[in-house]
């Protein structure tokens, strides 16, 4: 798909989100349905089809061991292996991913190809800016959603209120400026610019890209304007999420209605996660090649499945036509007399 | 069809739903009522009509914004007074204005700050008033 279509197609379809969530906060009548129906449903879908696709995926047979290496394999003694990028114990398969689920390793070996100045000579470079920005989106993400919880626990656990002070140390402004929701935004901002501005990313894109990193920049721009700008009740929503967080729903009145198209945005992108590229949420766990040791030269993996195959071995061969190869003069192993004789052995 | 690792893939999806329905059990299907900001106060009650600087549907919004604004009347351009919605001018002081009608700040302030888990840094400033007995 041409990219801008692409975009296009995305923008529109978040802009339909945007355009029911502003229905849904601006009419009271509808609070009930966007404060707690959707919000809940938009829950089990995500965690219901989050289980679905993981087992989906678990039917999916892995046979051989298909580890990605750029390390030295365990084999000979004399022979160093690189036990984080070729890992053959169990112990050393946990360290790689733990890596790679924290710190996002293979992002960090990011390359980019391109012409040399010195001459139409391709030249290889690191490209750290990827890998940058995807650490400060996830653990913005990440701290975003945590901090987010003391809207859902009775009493707020100390953690979370050290998280927030930490968070907000900056201390600057009413309500005071949280560096996490910026950096988010920022990042998310980030990742989009490269996937339009860098043209071999941009060729690869597709509305599954755009879409969710709209739904994201949406989601963290709402919350950003119900911060700094158009201030909403706290307390009032926090009766709301803390309803639905104990099963008890309450739609107070007075909330703004950022809040709603917020909570409508959140309800989408959850019900939209397991069906999506978002998934590698659950499917970096379940990646083989990072998750299987790299023990192709310790074991010999067989295919389980292998249909049975009949062969037919040159003994065999020899003694079905022992006979008429001696009569054609052609050279035996076993004489008939010897064959006669192992064959009484057995 | 044959779900390969059900041992692992049955660990990692207990673990995600006990981290994503981390709420629900929590806070074990009890409801906690909302707040209720006392203003029962012997200024309050001396008012014929209770009334703040600005509505009450926007200061519960804006009250945060509304204190950082007047601090930074007060403290850069040395201007005191502020013209409520009333038209009535306040002096702009945390201390002598606003507690002055609300001067049970546990049962006001307090009671909606723990609520929302909000901590306001107001008293490593300003001095903590003297709570009415």
């Amino acid at each position: 798909m041409n990219f801008l279509t692409s975009v296009i197609v995305s923008l529109i379809a978040v802009g339909a989100v945007l355009v029911v969530g502003t229905i849904g906060g601006a009419v009271p009548a509808l609070h009930p349905l966007f404060g707690v129906v959707i919000p809940l449903l938009a829950l089990a879908v995500f965690i219901l089809g989050f289980i679905w696709k993981v087992l989906s995926w678990a039917k999916s047979p892995v046979p051989f061991s298909i580890a990605t290496t750029c390390g030295q394999q365990k084999s000979l003694p004399w022979i160093k292996p690189d036990k984080l990028e070729n890992p053959s114990s169990k112990w050393h398969v946990v360290g790689r991913m733990a890596l790679e689920i924290l710190t996002f390793r293979s992002l960090f070996r990011n390359t980019k190809m391109q012409l040399d100045s010195q001459g139409p000579r391709i030249a290889y470079g690191w490209e750290l800016w990827l890998w940058v920005a995807a650490l400060a989106f996830h653990y913005a993400f990440l701290t975003v959603v945590i901090r987010h919880l003391r809207f859902f626990l009775e009493p707020i656990p100390a953690p979370i209120q050290l998280l927030d002070a930490l968070d907000g140390f900056l201390q600057i402004g009413l309500p005071g400026i949280i560096i996490s929701g910026f950096v988010l935004f920022g990042a998310a901002g980030y990742l989009l610019f490269r996937r339009l501005a860098v043209s071999n990313v941009r060729y690869i894109s597709l509305p599954a890209d755009y879409f969710p990193l709209f739904l994201i920049l949406s989601i963290a721009g709402t919350g950003l304007i119900m911060r700094y700008v158009v201030h909403v009740d706290i307390v009032a929503i926090r009766e709301l999420t803390l309803g639905l967080a104990s099963l008890h729903p309450s739609v107070p009145e007075g909330i703004g209605i950022f809040f709603f198209i917020h909570l409508f945005l959140v309800s989408v992108l959850l019900a939209y996660f397991p069906f999506s590229k978002l998934m590698h949420l659950g499917g970096i766990f379940m990646s083989p090649t990072r998750n299987l040791r790299g023990n192709s030269r310790e074991f010999h993996h067989v295919n389980p499945w292998n249909p049975e195959v009949h062969l037919h071995t040159y003994e065999e061969y020899e003694d079905e036509f022992r006979d008429r190869m001696i009569e054609a003069g052609l050279p035996v192993d076993k004489m008939p007399a010897d064959a006669a004789d192992s064959a009484e052995k057995e | 069809m044959k779900i390969y690792d059900l041992g692992k893939v049955t660990v990692g999806l207990v673990i995600f739903f006990l981290v994503f329905t981390f709420p629900l059990y929590y806070n074990m299907g009890k409801a906690t009522p909302p707040p209720e900001p006392n203003i029962q106060t012997e200024a309050i009650a001396a008012m014929s009509e209770p009334v703040c600087v600005e509505n009450t549907e926007y200061m519960r919004a804006n009250h945060m914004k509304l204190l950082n604004e007047w601090r930074t009347s007060v403290v850069r351009n040395s201007n005191r007074a502020y013209p409520a919605f009333t038209g009535v001018r306040y002096e702009m002081s945390l201390s002598n204005t606003c507690m002055e009608c609300h001067s049970n700040k546990e049962k006001f302030c307090d009671s909606c700050h723990n609520y929302a888990g909000v901590s306001p840094y107001c008293w490593e400033c300003h001095l903590q008033p003297k709570e009415m007995k």
